[in-house]
């Protein structure tokens, strides 16, 4: 019974960082059609920007709480920093092209951001782990976890249901909902789809950016994390269906579930779950389970 | 047609070739000196760890090898190799075996390198490996680990060596360790990244084990997480669950450095002891954020193992290497300059056999075949595969805080004979290990 409840909650903790690195991918898929890989970039700016605010933070003698504000600023500069910049400098002017190649610009502009990333902050690892060591530790089934990690499933929760709301319950999110079914359409009868375009880059770039920036106190902020993120984000946006936000969370919990009981029961084949779950959705429901519905054009 | 637009095209291409030409006159090997490339991570999740230190500590002793200004023993051997001046070229390893082996053909037919002193990967070097005998090119690989470099890829090298010991004798000399000083453990699991390096580091420590203590039971469920993955929550529950309370861990970098922020916060280091294979590669940055209490190595007597030999060479190679960098060498920066003091070695020890007059590559790989030279921290046996194969003395120890100097120091140390902890010339390391280590002297 210990075991059961430890991989629900570990499952569960891995699934809220799987869903987080994966909701921005999948938002900017479903309005634009485009596969950004530059969301790895991101990640790892998101992540390196909260390390040097929450650095930063504590250097001073403020209210120790006050460093979580850190790690949302991180995530607001760098996503509306990067997603004004790309989408407005580089992503409108290839819109009419194919979309591989729209993804081999933006696989482009990953490589870039990487040396850019290592001209600013070098190759030595950041670290910023005070917000961690502030949440300290709780007992769950007898086993000690820290509370910070746990925080991950609140704020997945908050912003998956907060994505969903947004979408089905606003005036914009109607706006979005027309565009993601058809951009044509839409444009004649008065969206301005270049600004919708616009505005959900820049809500995927900050999706993205938030995942790093939230993950940074646990880890050890170095050259290279967003790397493996894009692929676990990938796997499970296909999972879920590409653009598909419940689709992501179903995915990311499907995932994460079923690789915390790898782990504790057959670690050699936690690897393969991961992709094993991926190749059987794909061979099922080629467009994942939850892709919304493609209208046929005649 | 546009007479003006072709004599324009004409120009062009003339003022191109010309380029191209003096570019490759450029590029050519200078009379006077010895062009040393030095691959190395210097981007991606390699570069904080190993890549960068390595760099580092190689440029600290090429520079002081062209000055002539490194200290005893080499105090006496003329500026430069075998008086040429070394020209570096470091570049970045990243990018996988493909693009390696790509690069290594370019320097080596383009930029005419004289040799190679470089490569951290284990895939790495075991992609290099027969591309180096085919171009006959003199390779020196300072770090990577991987036994299979000498043992599988090639059994009969000539023009590659490795002037540190291989994986196996990490696990062998932490078997050693725990045998002597944990001699009721209970039961051994473990936490290595899931490529090469990670299972060649299990499989030999669990080897080492079921020889040395055969009564103690090894975990069936060691965890086995992606490489660079840098979540370890779930690993780290299954070990706080696990009933066997040594925990191996060969991880490196980031990932090392993200298990022990997530472990230390959970208690896991109060709960089991961990056996670090590698984690000195981030002792110094870590700083009090270290846990203390761990068994850990260096690969050798590297990086804070070393920080207490007195000898000449090593407290200047400290000094300079601190008053510059503001940081500790750590392992990956002694391994590295002991790469390129391999080459100082032989190439001026070849001279000294020809007359006194720069010798030849032949000349060269003779000379440091079978070799003892003296390396920053221990003396350097090259006499294991051919006289290729390095073996040096291995170090383990417990790792704690020192509160008067603010650093980590280590404490229990114990040194183990290259002979004890490296299997004999010309064995196997895993048929060594199952056949119950003969030949070995501790």
């Amino acid at each position: 019974m210990q075991e059961l409840i430890v991989i629900l909650v570990d499952g569960l903790v891995f699934s809220s960082y799987l869903f987080m690195v994966a909701v921005g991918l999948t938002v900017i898929f479903g309005v634009m059609k485009i596969l950004n890989v530059t969301h790895g970039s991101f990640y790892a700016f998101g992540a390196y920007m909260s390390a040097t605010l929450i650095g930063a933070y504590y250097e001073t003698d403020w209210p120790e709480f006050g460093g979580f504000l850190a790690i949302f600023a991180a995530a607001l500069i760098i996503g509306v920093f990067f997603g004004i910049v790309l989408e407005r400098g580089l992503l409108r002017f290839l819109y009419h092209r194919d979309e591989h190649i729209i993804v081999l610009a933006t696989f482009a502009m990953f490589l870039v951001l990487e040396d850019v990333l290592m001209m600013i902050w070098g190759t030595d690892p950041y670290y910023a782990y005070e917000p961690m060591a502030l949440l300290g530790i709780v007992d769950i089934a007898e086993l000690t976890f820290d509370v910070y990690s746990l925080t991950l499933i609140g704020l997945a929760a908050i912003v998956g249901l907060g994505l969903w709301l947004g979408l089905t319950k606003t005036k914009w999110g109607k706006l979005l909902l027309a565009v993601i079914f058809d951009r044509e359409i839409s444009q004649a009868m008065g969206i301005n789809v270049t600004v919708v375009f616009t505005v959900t880059f820049v809500i995927g770039a900050i999706m993205g950016a938030l995942g790093g920036a939230y993950i940074a106190p646990t880890i050890s902020v170095s050259p290279g994390i967003g790397v493996e993120v894009i692929v676990l984000a990938f796997a499970v946006v296909v999972i879920g269906g590409m653009g598909s936000i419940p689709g992501a969370m179903i995915g990311a919990v499907l995932v994460g579930v079923s690789r915390a009981a790898a782990v504790h029961k057959f670690p050699e084949i936690e690897l393969f779950v991961i992709y094993a779950i991926m190749a059987l959705v794909l061979a099922i429901r080629p467009e994942g389970l939850f892709a919304p519905a493609q209208a046929r054009k005649i | 047609m546009n007479i003006y637009k072709r004599s324009g095209r004409a120009t062009l291409l003339a003022t191109g070739l010309a380029a191209a030409v003096s570019l490759t006159a450029g590029i050519a090997n200078a009379a006077d000196e010895v062009i040393m490339a030095v691959p190395t991570f210097l981007t991606g999740a390699g570069a904080p760890a190993f890549g960068v230190p390595a760099r580092n500590g190689a440029e600290v002793i090429i520079e002081a090898i062209n000055k002539g200004t490194l200290p005893a023993p080499y105090d006496k051997s003329g500026k430069g190799l075998a008086g040429r001046q070394i020209k570096a070229l470091i570049y970045d390893e990243s990018g996988g075996g493909a693009k390696q082996v790509t690069e290594f053909r370019n320097k080596v037919q383009r930029q005419n390198v004289d040799l190679f002193v470089g490569y951290i990967s284990s895939g790495t070097c075991a992609a290099i490996t027969p591309v180096a005998e085919e171009l006959k090119m003199l390779t020196i690989f300072p770090i990577c680990g991987t036994p299979r470099i000498f043992e599988e890829i090639n059994k009969n090298p000539k023009y590659v060596f490795r002037t540190m010991g291989h994986a196996t004798a990490d696990g062998v000399a932490e078997a050693h360790y725990v045998k002597a000083n944990m001699p009721g453990v209970k039961g051994y699991t473990g936490i290595n990244q899931n490529y090469a390096w990670g299972q060649d580091s299990w499989r030999d420590f669990d080897l080492a084990m079921k020889q040395l203590m055969p009564g103690v039971p090894a975990s069936d469920k060691a965890q086995w997480p992606k490489i660079f993955s840098g979540q370890y929550g779930t690993e780290i529950s299954a070990l706080m669950l696990s009933k066997e309370p040594l925990v191996h861990n060969s991880m490196w970098g980031g990932d090392l450095e993200a298990f022990i922020f997530q472990g230390a916060a959970r208690g896991l280091f109060r709960k089991k002891k961990l056996l670090f294979s590698v984690a000195d590669t981030s002792v110094y940055r870590l700083g009090k954020k270290v846990p203390t209490g761990v068994i850990l190595g260096a690969r050798g007597p590297y990086g804070i193992f070393a920080a207490n030999v007195d000898t000449p060479l090593n407290n200047w190679f400290r000094k300079v290497y601190i008053d510059r960098y503001s940081v500790p060498p750590v392992g990956g920066s002694y391994q590295a300059a002991q790469g390129v003091l391999a080459a100082k070695y032989a190439y001026d020890k070849a001279a000294g056999m020809n007359g006194g007059k720069f010798p030849s590559k032949d000349q060269v790989i003779a000379a440091l075949e079978g070799a003892t030279y003296q390396g920053l921290a221990a003396k350097v046996h090259m006499n294991r595969s051919n006289g290729h194969q390095a073996a040096t003395i291995h170090q383990i120890g417990i790792l704690e805080w020192d509160k008067e100097a603010g650093e980590p120091i280590m404490t229990k140390v114990t040194t183990f004979p290259a002979d004890c902890v490296m299997p004999p010339p010309g064995v196997n390391g895993t048929e060594w290990l199952k056949g119950g280590m003969k030949g070995a002297k501790c």
